[in-house]
Parts: C-alpha cells; sequence; structure tokens
C-alpha cells in the first residue's frame, strides 16, 4: 500500500493507482475532460492538475490522471494554484468552443468570469481525443486520428473521406464530451459524422449484414489495377469502390 | 511525374525488410516524388502494420511530407533567429509578392514552392535563401530579384 | 579495412597512425562544414586541387577538406600548416595567388590576413586569433584538423582509445562512476547530472534484460548549429561516446535521431559509422571484448518538438511527435516500453575526453557546480559570428566582447537570447553573469543547447518576443491545452501590440498566460515558451508600455508604428526607390525631391536599402 497526504488528510491506496484513482476513491472531486475510466489516460485536458510536493521540495502541478501515487507525496487539490490554473484552462478551451454548452458549464464551474481571448474559428470538438483513443483501444478499427499539428488540429479520417473502415458502431459518438458527432438514421442506414464536416465518417446499414473483412484489399487491388496517373491528379477517393 | 505505385511498393517493401520505419519510408517517397501520393501512405500502412489513420497523422503532422506535389524549383527562406534580426522578414515579403504566394504556397504554374525554415545554421551568412538546395547568402530585397531572374533565366533555355 | 579482432590490434593500429600524424608535413586545412559551403568552399577546394597539381611544387602539399572550427564570420576559411597561417575570407579568384606567392613563395598575402577591428594590425597565425585564445576547445578539438569522413584522422589524435580502455580495464560501474566523478551535466539544456541518469537507467536495463541508447541530434533551436557542427567535423566521437555508454548501461541498439535538414551532417555520420563497422569497432564482439553494438540512424521530419525526449521516441516509433507525460521517465520506460538513456550530441562526444583525461580533469574546468566546456552558436548582432566553446563560468561580457569582437557597426549591446526560443533574454546590467547552469536560471534565461543570439539598439524587444512565440506556437504539437490555445493566445496579444492596437492591461493578461502554460503544460516546449515573453517584460517593461501607451516602437522596427519619409535635402532625384518599391508609394519625378505615401507604404524597407544617398528615414 502507499501512504499519502491528499489536501491535507492521510490517504492509502494500492500500488499502481493514479493521483486521479486515489481521490475519487475517496470521495475528492477533480475536474476532468479527456479522461475516461476505459482509456489509458491521456494528460491533454490539464483539468485535472494538482499540486505535488514530494520531500518538502516546492510544489509543481501534475496531471493527476497519469501521475502515479508515490509513497510520502503531499497533493493539494484545491490550492489557489490549482484553481487559477483550472480556470485559466477552462477560459482557453472555451476560446475555441465559446457556445458550446458542455464547455460553457465547465467554465461557470471553474470560475471563468470572461473569455478574454477567441479564436477564429469556432467547434464543439476540444480535442479530448476520446472519440480517437476509444476507436484504438477498444473498437480496435483505428478509423479516425487526429491529424495536423498545433492550433490546426482536428479529427478526421484518412483523406477527410468517407472511412473504410468505420462500422458505425457509434463509440465516438456516446464518448463524445461535448457531442461533436451527428448520429443519424436515414432511411434504413445509421450515419455517423462529425459535426462540422462535410462527408460522413461511415455507415452501417440497420439490420444488415456487418461485413467486417479488411477493405484494404480491396482499395488496393483497384488502385493497382488502374494506369499510372500524373501527380496531382484527383485519383479515387478511399473507399469510393466499397459499398457495405 | 508520374506516380509509379510498383516503385512506392519497392521503397516501402525494402523499408519493411530493414528498420520498418515508417517515417523513413515516406521520407524516401517524399524526395523522390516530392509528395506523397495516396498509394504511399495506403501501401506504407499495409507493408508496415500501421493503421492508415496512424498513416495519414503521420504525413500531416510533420513539416517533411507534403500531400500536394511541390513546385519545381524550391525556394527555402531562413526565419531563423540571426537572420530574423538581420532582415530575413523583408526577403520573404518580396518573394511572396514577387511570386504572388504566401509561405507555404505554389506557384499556379508549378514553378515555384516558397517555404520557411527554422534556422539552416549557416547563420554568418543570414539572410539565407536556399534554391533548389543552392545557398545564397546575405540577402536584401534587391537581390531576391536577381535571384528569381537567374532561376526564370535557366527555365527559358530549357 | 580489416575488422579488428582485439583490443592489441587496434592499439598497434593506433600506435602506427599517430606515429604517421605529423602536423609539421605542408597541409592546407579547409574548412568544408556546411557553414562555408554556403560561402563557396568546395569551389575553393577543387580550385586549390587543381592549382596545386598544376603548379608542381617541390615539396607535396596535402589539402584536406575538415569540419567546422567556428569561426564561421570569416569563411571560407584555410590554415596552412605547418606555420598555421590562417587565411579567411577566401574567394575563388584569390586561389591562383595563394598557390603562387604563399605555397611557392612563402609570402603572405596581407589582406586575406584576419584584421583586428581596434587596432587594425593583421594577425597572420592561428593560435593567435584573439577569437580562439579564450577557448577551451575540448568537444570542438578535432574540428578543423581531421578530415571528418576518416576514421584513420580520427584514431591517429587518439580516437577510440576510450573506447579500448573501457572495453580493456573497466566495468560497466567504473564507468559510471567516472562520468559521476566528473559532474557532466546534460548537454541538451536540462542539465540532469548524466552520471545519475545512466545509473537509472542501468538499473532498469538489469531488471528488464534490454534497452536502448539515443543521440539527440534534433537541434531545432533556430540560430543553433553547434550539435551539426560536431556531427559534420567529428562525428566518430558521437560514435565512441555511444559505445562507452551502452557498454556502461548494458545496452546493445542505439539511434542517433537527426534532423533532415542537416544533409552534410547525415552523410558523414553515415560514412562514419560504415567505417567503424568495417573496422569491427561496431556490431558483435568489439575488439574481441564480448560485447555487441549497433547504431542505426533515424531521420527527424521537420518538427521542432521532436527535440524533446519522449515525442522524440514516439517520432522513432513511427508515431506523430507528441509528447507523453513524465513519469515513467525514459530510464524506467521509453522506446517501446524498454529502459531508454537519451543524451545531446556534446554529452556523448565529451565522454571519451572524460575517459581519456580522467574525471578530475574535468571536474577542474568549470564552477563548483557547473563542470567542463559549454560550446555556444554566437550569432545575430555580433561581429565574430561562430562556434565558441569555453569553460563554465566565462561570463556573458568576456563571451560577447573578447570573443564575438562586440557589436558592428559600433551599436550599443542591447540583450542576449540565451537557450533559444525555450530560453530568456538578458539585458546590459547582467552582462557580468558567468555563464552557467544556477546562475542563467536565477535571472530567467537557460543554458539550454547553447544558442546565443545578441540584440542591438535596434532591435524592438517586443518584437523579438513575438518572434520566438510565432516559432513555438508553430512549433506546438497541439496535444494539451496550455500550449495548444495559450501560446496562441500569447502570440494574438503580441502580435496587436507590435501592430500598435495594445491595450491598458495586456501585459498583465501575458503574465497571467504565462504563469499558466509555464505551470501546467504537458512538457518542456510549453512550459518554456514563456520564458522570452517573461524575461522581456521582466528587463524591457519599459518598451511594451511605449508600444501600447504611446503607440511608439523605440527601435522604429514594429511597422504599425513606423512611417518612412524621405529627407528633403538628402534625396537627389534618382527614382531608384521608386522603382524599387513593392507597392507604388512612393512619387516622384526625376531629379525632383521623392515623396513617400504612408497610406500605401507596407514599410518593406527596400527603399531604405537601394538608396545610396542616405534620404530614407524611420521614425
Amino acid at each position: 500500500m502507499i501512504h499519502l497526504t491528499i489536501d491535507n488528510k492521510p490517504i492509502e491506496v494500492a500500488e499502481g493507482r493514479t493521483l486521479l484513482e486515489a481521490c475519487r476513491e475517496h470521495g475528492i472531486h477533480i475536474p476532468t475532460l479527456c479522461y475516461h475510466p476505459a482509456l489509458e489516460p491521456y494528460g491533454g485536458c490539464r483539468l485535472c492538475v494538482v499540486e505535488v510536493s514530494m520531500g518538502g521540495r516546492k510544489p509543481r502541478l501534475v496531471a493527476s490522471c497519469v501521475y502515479p501515487c508515490e509513497e510520502g507525496a503531499v497533493v493539494q487539490t484545491q490550492s489557489e494554484t490549482v484553481v487559477r490554473s483550472r480556470r485559466i484552462t477552462a477560459e482557453l478551451i472555451l476560446a475555441g468552443s465559446y457556445h458550446t454548452p458542455e464547455i460553457l458549464a465547465l467554465g461557470e464551474e471553474l470560475g471563468v468570469k470572461e473569455v478574454r481571448f477567441k479564436l477564429d474559428e469556432e467547434n464543439a470538438c476540444v480535442l479530448c481525443g476520446l472519440c480517437v483513443r476509444a476507436c484504438n483501444e477498444i473498437v480496435g478499427v483505428s478509423a479516425i486520428s487526429v491529424i495536423q499539428r498545433g492550433i490546426a488540429k482536428k479529427v478526421a479520417t484518412p483523406f477527410e473521406v468517407k472511412s473504410s473502415r468505420c462500422i458505425g458502431c457509434g463509440t465516438c459518438v456516446l464518448i463524445c464530451p461535448t457531442v461533436a458527432f451527428r448520429f443519424e438514421s436515414v432511411a434504413g442506414f445509421q450515419y455517423v459524422s462529425p459535426k462540422e464536416s462535410a462527408y460522413h465518417l461511415g455507415y452501417y446499414r440497420l439490420g444488415g449484414e456487418l461485413d467486417l473483412r479488411p477493405n484494404f484489399v480491396q482499395d488496393i487491388a483497384g488502385l493497382l489495377s488502374h494506369e499510372p496517373r500524373a501527380a496531382g491528379e484527383p485519383g479515387k477517393q478511399v473507399g469510393d469502390s466499397y459499398d457495405r | 511525374m508520374q506516380v509509379s505505385v510498383s516503385e512506392i511498393n519497392d521503397i516501402i517493401n525494402k523499408e519493411a525488410m530493414g528498420d520498418g520505419s515508417l517515417i523513413a519510408a515516406l521520407e524516401e517517397i517524399q524526395e523522390r516524388y516530392r509528395y506523397l501520393p495516396a498509394e504511399a501512405l495506403i501501401l506504407a500502412s499495409e507493408r508496415l502494420g500501421v493503421p492508415l489513420s496512424q498513416a495519414y497523422s503521420v504525413a500531416t503532422f510533420y513539416n517533411a511530407f507534403s500531400l500536394k506535389p511541390k513546385g519545381k524549383h524550391c525556394l527555402h527562406v531562413c526565419m531563423g533567429t540571426a537572420c530574423h534580426v538581420r532582415g530575413s522578414p523583408q526577403v520573404l515579403e518580396r518573394l511572396e509578392s514577387k511570386l504572388g504566394i504566401k509561405a507555404g504556397e505554389t506557384t499556379r504554374d508549378h514553378l515555384f514552392t516558397l517555404e520557411t525554415v527554422n534556422c539552416l545554421g549557416a547563420c554568418a551568412l543570414g539572410p539565407i535563401v536556399v534554391t533548389d538546395g543552392e545557398y545564397s547568402g546575405q540577402m536584401t530585397s534587391q537581390k531576391v530579384d536577381a535571384l528569381l531572374k537567374a532561376v526564370l533565366r535557366v527555365e527559358a533555355e530549357t | 579495412m580489416t575488422q579488428l579482432q582485439s583490443i592489441a590490434e587496434f592499439q598497434s593500429w593506433q600506435q602506427a597512425l599517430a606515429a604517421a600524424w605529423d602536423e609539421t608535413r605542408p597541409c592546407l586545412r579547409v574548412c568544408d562544414g556546411t557553414g562555408c559551403r554556403a560561402l563557396g568552399s568546395q569551389k575553393v577546394l577543387a580550385a586549390l586541387r587543381d592549382e596545386i597539381r598544376q603548379a608542381q611544387l617541390d615539396t607535396p602539399i596535402e589539402v584536406v577538406g575538415t569540419g567546422c572550427p567556428g569561426f564561421c564570420e570569416c569563411g571560407p576559411l584555410i590554415t596552412i600548416y605547418p606555420q598555421r597561417i590562417s587565411y579567411q575570407k577566401v574567394r575563388l579568384q584569390d586561389v591562383p595567388e595563394i598557390v603562387a606567392q604563399t605555397l611557392s613563395k612563402g609570402k603572405i598575402l596581407d589582406r586575406l590576413l584576419y584584421t583586428d577591428p581596434l587596432s587594425g594590425e593583421h594577425i597572420k597565425l592561428e593560435p593567435e586569433l584573439p577569437f580562439y585564445q579564450r577557448q577551451k576547445r575540448l568537444v570542438l578539438d578535432f574540428n578543423g584538423r581531421i578530415d571528418p569522413t576518416k576514421i584513420e584522422d580520427y584514431i591517429a589524435l587518439g580516437g577510440y582509445t576510450a573506447l579500448a580502455k573501457v572495453l580493456g580495464s573497466m566495468t560497466p560501474e567504473q564507468v559510471i562512476a567516472e562520468v559521476k566523478a566528473a559532474g557532466l551535466r546534460g548537454r541538451g539544456g536540462a542539465g540532469f547530472p548524466t552520471g545519475a541518469k545512466w545509473q537509472l537507467c542501468r538499473d532498469n536495463v538489469l531488471k528488464v534484460g534490454q534497452g536502448y541508447i539515443v543521440c539527440n541530434a534534433d537541434e531545432g533551436d533556430p540560430g543553433a548549429f553547434m550539435d551539426r557542427s560536431v556531427v559534420e567535423g567529428n562525428p566518430h566521437s558521437v560514435i565512441e561516446g555511444m559505445l562507452i555508454g551502452a557498454y556502461a548501461m548494458g545496452v546493445h541498439q542505439g539511434f542517433v535521431y537527426i534532423r533532415a535538414e542537416y544533409p552534410l551532417a547525415i552523410e558523414n555520420l553515415k560514412i562514419a559509422i560504415r567505417q567503424a563497422e568495417a573496422a569491427g569497432l561496431l556490431g558483435k564482439d568489439i575488439l574481441g571484448s564480448g560485447f555487441d553494438f549497433t547504431l542505426g540512424v533515424r531521420l527527424g521530419a521537420g518538427a521542432f518538438v521532436c527535440g524533446e525526449e519522449t515525442a522524440l521516441m514516439a517520432s522513432i516509433e513511427g508515431r506523430i511527435g507528441e509528447p507523453r507525460p513524465r513519469p515513467p521517465y525514459p530510464a524506467e520506460a521509453g522506446l517501446w516500453g524498454k529502459p531508454t538513456n537519451i543524451n545531446n550530441v556534446k554529452s556523448w562526444a565529451t565522454i571519451p575526453i572524460i575517459i581519456n583525461k580522467g574525471a578530475d580533469w574535468y571536474a577542474s574546468i568549470g564552477t563548483e557546480k557547473s563542470k567542463g566546456t559549454l560550446i555556444f552558436s554566437v550569432v545575430g548582432k555580433i561581429n565574430n559570428t561562430g562556434l565558441v566553446e569555453v569553460p563554465m563560468g566565462i561570463s556573458l561580457r568576456q563571451l560577447i566582447f573578447d570573443i564575438g569582437g562586440g557589436i558592428p557597426k559600433g551599436k550599443a549591446f542591447k540583450a542576449a537570447q540565451i537557450g533559444g526560443p525555450s530560453g530568456g533574454c538578458l539585458p546590459a546590467e547582467h552582462l557580468d553573469v558567468p555563464m552557467d547552469y544556477e546562475s542563467l536560471t536565477a535571472l530567467g534565461a537557460i543554458v539550454g543547447s547553447g544558442g546565443l543570439v545578441v540584440a542591438d539598439e535596434d532591435t524592438c524587444m517586443v518584437d523579438f518576443a513575438r518572434y520566438f512565440m510565432n516559432f513555438t506556437q508553430e512549433e506546438s504539437c497541439g496535444k494539451c491545452v496550455p500550449c495548444r490555445i495559450g501560446t496562441k493566445a500569447m502570440l494574438s496579444t503580441l502580435e496587436r501590440i507590435c501592430a500598435g492596437k495594445g491595450q491598458p492591461g495586456d501585459v498583465e493578461y501575458l503574465l497571467e498566460l504565462a504563469q499558466a502554460v509555464k505551470n501546467s503544460s504537458l512538457c518542456g516546449l510549453g512550459q518554456t515558451a514563456p520564458n522570452p515573453v517573461l524575461t522581456t517584460i521582466r528587463y524591457f517593461r519599459d518598451e511594451y508600455d511605449a508600444h501600447i501607451f504611446d503607440k511608439k516602437c523605440p527601435a522604429k522596427v514594429c511597422k504599425g508604428l513606423i512611417t518612412y519619409s524621405i529627407n528633403a535635402e538628402k534625396c537627389n532625384g534618382c527614382m531608384v526607390c521608386l522603382r524599387n518599391c513593392t507597392s507604388g508609394a512612393i512619387s516622384g519625378a526625376k531629379r525632383e525631391v521623392h515623396v513617400i505615401d504612408n497610406n500605401l507604404c507596407t514599410r518593406c524597407g527596400v527603399c531604405l536599402n537601394v538608396c545610396k544617398f542616405e534620404a530614407v528615414e524611420v521614425n
């Protein structure tokens, strides 16, 4: 067992727990956005930060969802530094999602008074990565990923066209904290698509048979049978030849 | 340039037999074609055992890769600190103005691609513009005009 | 080349090569590093070889292309042995005369000698150049002397003798003890004690049974090129250091992760690895010791964040360069989950020196807590741009004025940015700071990888901070909120200030954001990105205030706050500026005073450059 102090209370936890898990076990509330118990912790939203001090050294902020419980650690979950940090982090998330109800509620909970900076484009997606991580780790299909870098990051399928791997399970829709996906049923088909996108992620024919054959073999056969094309010419889109 | 799927296949297979490094395979294809055709990502994904979504993430994350073909002549302007302090922004501005494109873009005739680079490490000669691998140091806005003229002259001759 | 089978075989080869190495023999050593190549050194080398062959001199003279010795401001550089005459800024047209006069008749060409800017005196010999005199060249010692593409040169000067000593007479524990005693701290920037780091890795490798070592040659700091010069000019020093480290930590596979923007360094490194393999210094059963080690090269793909060790490992694994939270540290779980030790180029290159000369000798250089030497790339508004290697503890003043030669055109020193985009700007009042880890951190800067950019009175410090913020913001991987959005918010504010749209409260907002980004970002990129902003606000608050409240840019740099005008008394109506103006903002007929329309003027600066009469003024 590991012994540490959280908010001046002595706490005992099993080995291998993170600070967040220890807090939740003991009823201490820590706000999170990108954390899900069924997935590997990501450490991306930085809302779950707490202050940790080891051996009397200066405390520093760490993400509790990934930081392990260490013997003798002194943890503060509501210090001024922590509260301030979470507030600014929430304000920064609001910078890109200033009309999204779930994020507005988060901002209010964490004391955001004013959103002083706004990004040019608004998006319900806060890049928590839950959809991508679920698709990779749980569903195992890896139909989507986070593309590009920095402020231009977004969740998309390869080449931003209909996925040849998506099985329409809807996990991404369900796990998304801000409902940034659309899930609609039209004429016997269930469509999944990112809210702001112009394409469908994938679809599943309700009541039909799920064809789980790897699509790659069909796609590449199709591509290889074509004449070599000049660079830059739009070729066949991935998944075009695929029909469920 | 024709995109040869069998050539791409060979490059990727060679890497699969060796280190199996996705990035190394893509870098070789990028150098050969000056961009990454879709076939490259699909084949790399299959042969190197990497989900296509991961390959696409990699292709869009790193500056070295381009999903669109680059121009025939690549102009790189060094925007490192030393060059910045010696006036590289003006050099870049002149190039953008003369070519009619912004950094990161290619001219409509596919002749020029203009890009910025973060420090080439030849700081004594700043500001620097590298044209198709050749370094031009101590650049000024006037020298930009001369540089472009020289490239166009060679183009006209071929 | 035959594979060496034993330490004894290596030693006799080494002794033979050392005996044959003769710096009293006539030889022309020409810098062939990237910097000098950009100035035409390859053509100079070819011309020298041609000219010498044609001249049919009495004594044969060798011509060797070497790595970068560091005096980049004065390249192309030639050092003529045995006297060690130093010729600088050599052009193609100088070559025939060099051969005909200096090599044939021993006549010195004064115009090619270094001229002291203060005394006007010519300095003939390389060891007498003030640029080199205050340096203590340990890691850079061989640069400028050896041909980096010949392993024999490296061995002749003592290369791989440290490896032989380690394999023949030291246990891994003894090697680690030596590195600890030397007090070497990571030269990548963080300054973590290298010996302690090796110990952690070794302990974990023993538990797990496998591990890796990595050389971080990603060197992304703009303005920094010392790692490049070490790999270009002396790649074997890195290989030897890694061999010794691998032995100490019990690992058998290593990687050099090097940025793709360094083609010459990559080429020389690959040649060196091939030669080491051919000689049996890499591979199986090295020198008959039973120790195996292979070294691979992995290229970066244009992402500054991959200089961060966890992002670097992700990149080697074929993923995007997103850092991972630590703990677990790489020493515990790194590449493919195995214990991994990552060190910077200069750290690895220092290891053979420590083994050969001993920990005590190394620890006698530098200060109490910062041992050894540092290599700085001194660039920007400085007379002697280049690489310098100095003992820790030397003052910033000595670096900039004694070695760097001071500020060009007699301008005043304003600030030195130390540590690249992760570091801080120090003003004139701190010129006497000793260059060591603790002293610089206390003032808000960091040693970093050794980048040192000098700014003078014509540099706007707000624009300077904006420049660095623009860089880190572009290079942010985007995984965590504070860095992805916080740096954008900071940049946006700085851009507004530079455009003349700053508002009261902006500086306070920047400070608040800076603290948040610094404290809660996931990795070192985000945690250090606010440093330039924090230090410029700390030391140059008046410039920020001038931009925000007075709408003025004191250094006359920020385009939104300056206007260009033509001095009627100096203008002679030659129309040159008019013709070159990119926005048609200048009007005026021949021999009439020209006028700039500030509504059209984009402040591009072309007119300022082309006017031969200094009639263009900036207000």
